[in-house]
């Protein structure tokens, strides 16, 4: 009944409990306890005016109990600023917040959650689990595994921060940029799980987009850096187009062929609004170039109007923030639908020997021999792409392109 | 907390390296375990003896064997440790990054169990 509000509230009750407590399996125990009891008094007599407020004091006074009992177990003191020369802060950031003692305790957890020293799978449930508040089984069958693997995964994450003595506290400004970066990564992770559909209940996956928007939305409102201001910019704009992106009957439509009337204008508009807060910032990052191009293509009336000008320029930059094949790839379309269908093949032919084996990359060259009206040449490039290729979907579409040349 | 920076590098590596350039490397170790000491977080810090060096000693059933060599063949191979005592994992993990053995080899970094009652135990 009330599922909504705890979901909302419970991330940050849970996080000041674990500050309180010292000890993620003692905050979980009293923040269920807690959810049990406003179940008992909201029941005959409705929730309160402002129901986080009041579960956050019974769950205050139930940890004072336990605290009597026990000793905490992580240490989640803060840390004191380094002595060593600091990087200059991002704007909007206290560069004293580790000192002023007005952290967000959910600042804390989100740090803990991503910390580098747990797997990449570990850090994305237990962020889920913990400030998303879903249940082990929904994380599960999100991520389409078994309840039980989660829930090892969870146990073993809890059991290595308190073992290994993995800190509950936002790090220091000079670990900050590289710390944030594995964040964000945790983050767009669970937004691209959801968005990427390729299996499993639509639904489902729609929840997880929207619960990736809502937490980085929240670590905006913390720490306003540019780069996560950029990757919620890039978030909603990928998600404003949701509609568009799967047919009646469940295939994937590909952006050109989008119907454009569909995507969502204020979404867009409320995106592009974002990255344009954190290009003021003057410190350009992946994300915000990756939202920048979502913005370009966003903003495009037609597919035909798609300044692809613009979009090889952004390409260009981010090959140098991150090089690596893909981007390669995606530049190499850039050029191609910019400055000519030729040099973008030339562009490919540079790519076979990191590329070779992926899909995408046969499926590129032939999107550019389609164009180009050399047909045998696509559709070789095409029946290449489907030896590649292994997801269900995506497989489906190559045909139908496949069938579409004859 | 405590943490044990295992240092593991290739001893074939090493042997590679001209005499000075191996005073370099030990040179570095030096003052990286003065750096730790300066900090005040060093405990302890050794550095072992060539891993063919080892007899692994096993009993099982009552019986002993002495076998010659270390328990299993790998490329790289324990070659020392330090034995820090720091707030955190953050700051163990910075430490490690600053040793000299990251940059050829690894550094594993353990935490060590709390046990007041370990005779002979730094913890």
């Amino acid at each position: 009944m009330w599922a909504r509000v705890f979901r909302r509230e419970s991330g940050r009750v849970l996080a000041g409990l674990i500050r309180e407590l010292g000890d993620f399996d003692a905050a979980e125990d009293v923040l269920q306890d807690t959810l049990a009891r406003a179940v008992e008094v909201w029941t005959p007599n409705g929730a309160p005016e402002n129901p986080g407020a009041w579960l956050t004091t019974v769950a205050k006074n139930r940890a004072r109990d336990l605290l009597r009992r026990g000793a905490r177990v992580i240490e989640t003191r803060d840390e004191p600023a380094p002595d060593v020369a600091a990087p200059e802060p991002a704007p909007g950031i206290d560069p004293d917040h580790h000192t002023s003692g007005v952290v967000d305790d959910r600042l804390r957890l989100i740090f803990t959650c991503c910390h580098p020293a747990l797997a990449r799978p570990a850090q994305v449930a237990l962020t889920l689990r913990t400030l998303g508040g879903l249940t082990t089984f929904e994380i599960a069958r999100a991520f389409l595994e078994s309840e039980p693997t989660t829930a090892q995964r969870l146990v073993r994450a809890k059991k290595k921060i308190r073992e290994a003595g993995i800190g509950y506290q936002v790090p220091s400004r000079d670990r900050l940029p590289a710390r944030l970066e594995s964040v964000l990564a945790v983050l767009y992770l669970i937004f691209n799980e959801g968005y990427s559909a390729a299996a499993g209940d639509l639904l489902i996956r729609r929840e997880l987009c929207e619960e990736a928007i809502r937490l980085t939305r929240e670590l905006s409102e913390l720490l306003p850096d540019p780069e996560v201001l950029g990757l919620l910019a890039l978030m909603m704009l990928h998600h404003a187009r949701r509609d568009a992106r799967t047919s009646a009957d469940g295939e994937f439509v590909p952006l050109e062929l989008q119907d454009r009337s569909t995507w969502n204008r204020a979404e867009i508009d409320q995106g592009a609004a974002v990255l344009d807060r954190a290009l003021t910032a003057n410190r350009r990052g992946p994300y915000q170039v990756q939202a920048a191009i979502a913005a370009l293509h966003g903003t495009a009336a037609r597919a035909e109007a798609t300044d692809w000008a613009q979009i090889e320029l952004l390409y260009r930059t981010l090959r140098e923030l991150t090089p690596g094949p893909m981007v390669d790839l995606n530049h190499a379309v850039a050029v191609a639908m910019s400055q000519g269908l030729d040099a973008g093949l030339e562009r490919m032919a540079t790519l076979d020997a990191e590329l070779g084996d992926y899909y995408l990359l046969p499926a590129a060259r032939a999107d550019l021999y389609r164009r180009l009206g050399r047909r045998a040449e696509a559709a070789a490039q095409y029946r290449r792409a489907l030896e590649l290729v292994s997801n269900a979907r995506e497989r489906r579409y190559l045909e139908r392109r496949l069938a579409s040349l004859q | 907390m405590k943490y044990l920076l295992l240092v593991y590098r290739s001893e074939a590596e090493h042997a590679k390296l001209s005499p000075t350039e191996q005073q370099a490397v030990t040179a570095d170790y030096m003052s990286y375990a003065r750096g730790l000491a300066e900090a005040k977080v060093l405990v302890g810090a050794e550095q072992l003896q060539r891993a063919s060096s080892a007899t692994t000693v096993r009993t099982r059933s009552g019986k002993t064997t002495r076998t010659d060599g270390p328990f299993a063949e790998t490329k790289e191979q324990l070659g020392g440790y330090f034995f820090i005592d720091v707030p955190n994992l953050e700051a163990a993990l910075d430490w490690a990054a600053k040793c000299p053995g990251a940059k050829q080899g690894c550094i594993e970094v353990r935490p060590i169990v709390d046990r007041a009652d370990m005779p002979g135990g730094m913890a």
